[in-house]
């Protein structure tokens, strides 16, 4: 991994730095001054500016974090709960990584924002279990806040602020990423998503009231407090407000993160990322991570943001943007892709379980040139009978890439069946 | 199950409000002891848990990195997600079956390498990535895939 993003921003500013990861070091660099701010803020009022800031989550659908805050029960006899998203594990995707490991500091203090605001005594800092590095990094955070009793009965010694975190890892499974799954996952069991209602907020974590936020999503609110609202609105657009970090990957130059304001055009990542490799012609980009349909060439200009892809038939999900050059046979990204959510479907629904074998065996038998047109059709029919019938997203994040593939790339799959084997000879190998 | 393993896992008891919350962490330390999770294993967690031994088995069998079958010494993983398959991720993983004489989810005869490939592992700008024992390798080659592989008793 890269230490820092090549292009940086308020978050990524001291990424570079090992001793902003450590207490001493972070405060050097204004860390703690957004916990600061907001303890002298009614917790209303904190969650008043984070609605105001117009922050959107960072872990893929872009739900409005101060009103998600807003959903928690004001009173409870119950313990209160945070989890914070560190699950990444959406192809395409690799920022959280870097935050987590970089910037863990920053992951918890605005956790502990939240903890004020939402008047939560604990929280699960839940990390897929392939992160060891981030893990660590995580828990030497928590373990220095513990110490220095910036974590504890009165956190950063404010009576009356009682407040715990826990590391928790993931072992191995893509669905413990959708919010109700990790809520299962972290209950010791299969990480099959839950029918909602009822929501986390009513009953989450342990059947506590429970409020998900991905780690980035933390990391960017003790900015909004120590900065203030409009501040964090001059940088991105109007309905998305904010930096994110781009992951840009496949046939670039320079592929790797780059922390940009939302909206930035894909045009310019893609020449930050030193354009497509030796000199190729683009064939297509995925703009948000596997789960989101392709763009063609033609719409580089569009902004990354969630308001400006929905019209161009994406959506910007983690930002993850992945790059396929003139060599690329769009039906073996198909196969790769249909190969996944078929080995990641949990099973729970039928039209899931079914829908993504069905895909998965379409895509193959059309790449290893032994489709035929009603295949085709087929193809064409599956994803639309598994979109929005299921418990969870997971079915329109397969349904949606292949639907992208068949709309933007139909030829590629017509030739194959036309001459019967792949006829792209330099794309990558299967 | 040895009495330091159990004492780690009752240590974990307090973290959750409920018991079973420490269920996967519980798996880790256990996997830890022999790098699989054997039928004896399960039913002794289970009893800890005071959970049926079925529901400890099918969360064993839910997620992709604990193991219900004997390992080898080392775990040799290569993603193959498209991100990395862009960058000849799966030419690389063909490279090793074919060093090692082993598929994609088979264990040399030796006992010394599992080999296997990895959905995405968050590291598609430096693909592609190698998981060898839990530490990623980022941005190799097939030399050098070679020569980790070479270095793992």
């Amino acid at each position: 991994m890269q230490s820092e993003p090549y292009v940086k921003s308020y978050l990524s500013e001291h990424y570079g730095d090992d001793a902003y990861r450590t207490l001493r070091g972070y405060e050097s660099k204004g860390g703690f001054e957004g916990l600061s701010k907001a303890l002298e803020l009614a917790p209303e009022a904190v969650t008043e500016m984070v609605k105001a800031s117009g922050l959107r989550g960072r872990g893929g659908a872009g739900f409005a974090t101060g009103l998600k805050w807003s959903f928690m029960p004001k009173q409870s006899d119950r313990m209160k709960v945070i989890v914070a998203n560190g699950d990444e594990s959406e192809p395409g995707s690799f920022k959280d990584r870097m935050i987590m490991e970089r910037g863990p500091l920053q992951v918890l203090e605005g956790i502990l924002i939240g903890a004020w605001a939402m008047g939560a005594k604990r929280t699960y800092v839940y990390v897929r279990g392939e992160y060891a590095e981030p893990i660590r990094a995580l828990e030497a955070a928590v373990e220095e806040l513990r110490a220095k009793k910036y974590l504890g009965k009165a956190c950063f010694g404010k009576k009356g602020f009682e407040h715990d975190v826990v590391i928790h890892s993931g072992a191995g499974a893509y669905i413990c990423g959708e919010e109700t799954g990790l809520l299962e996952s972290l209950e010791g069991k299969k990480g099959q998503p839950r029918k909602k209602p009822p929501f986390p907020a009513q009953h989450g974590a342990f059947g506590l009231p429970t409020t998900v936020n991905n780690v980035e999503t933390f990391a960017h609110v003790p900015f909004i407090l120590g900065r203030g609202v409009e501040w964090f609105r001059e940088r991105g657009t109007e309905k998305s407000p904010g930096t994110t970090l781009f992951g840009v990957s496949g046939h670039v130059e320079r592929p790797g993160l780059f922390e940009l304001p939302l909206g930035t055009p894909l045009r310019e990542i893609l020449g930050l990322a030193g354009g497509v490799r030796g000199g190729r012609r683009l064939k297509g980009v995925m703009p948000g991570g596997l789960s989101m349909p392709i763009l063609p060439p033609s719409e580089l200009d569009v902004g990354m943001a969630e308001e400006l892809l929905g019209p161009k038939g994406s959506h910007l999900g983690t930002g993850g943007v992945m790059v396929m050059d003139e060599t690329t046979c769009m039906v073996r990204v198909a196969c790769v892709t249909a190969y996944f959510f078929r080995d990641e479907s949990c099973g729970q629904c039928t039209q899931c379980r079914e829908g993504t074998g069905w895909l998965h065996k379409l895509c193959e038998k059309i790449e290893q040139g032994r489709g035929s047109p009603a295949d085709l059709a087929l193809l064409d029919d599956v994803p639309s009978l598994m979109e929005g019938q299921t418990i969870c997203a997971f079915a329109d994040a397969a349904a949606w890439p292949i639907q992208g593939l068949l709309r933007h790339f139909r030829a590629d799959f017509q030739a194959h069946i036309d001459e019967k084997k792949c006829p792209f000879s330099e794309s990558f190998e299967l | 199950m040895t009495p330091e393993t159990r004492a780690q896992i009752e240590a974990l008891f307090e973290r959750y409000p409920q018991r079973r919350g420490a269920l996967l962490p519980a798996l880790f330390l256990l996997q830890a002891e022999k790098g699989w999770i054997d039928d004896a294993g399960t039913r002794e967690l289970a009893a800890l848990f005071e959970l049926e031994p079925v529901a400890v088995h099918e969360v064993v069998s839910f997620y992709n990195m604990f193991y219900s079958e004997p390992q080898g010494r080392h775990h040799v993983y290569v993603c193959t997600n498209v991100p990395c398959s862009l960058r000849g991720a799966r030419s690389l993983l063909r490279g090793l079956e074919a060093y090692l004489g082993v598929h994609a989810g088979d264990t040399t005869r030796d006992g010394r390498i599992t080999l296997g490939h990895e959905e995405c592992l968050g590291s598609c700008g430096t693909a592609p990535v190698l998981r060898i024992d839990g530490a990623y390798h980022e941005n190799v080659d097939f030399a050098d895939a070679r020569r980790l592989v070479d270095g793992l008793e």
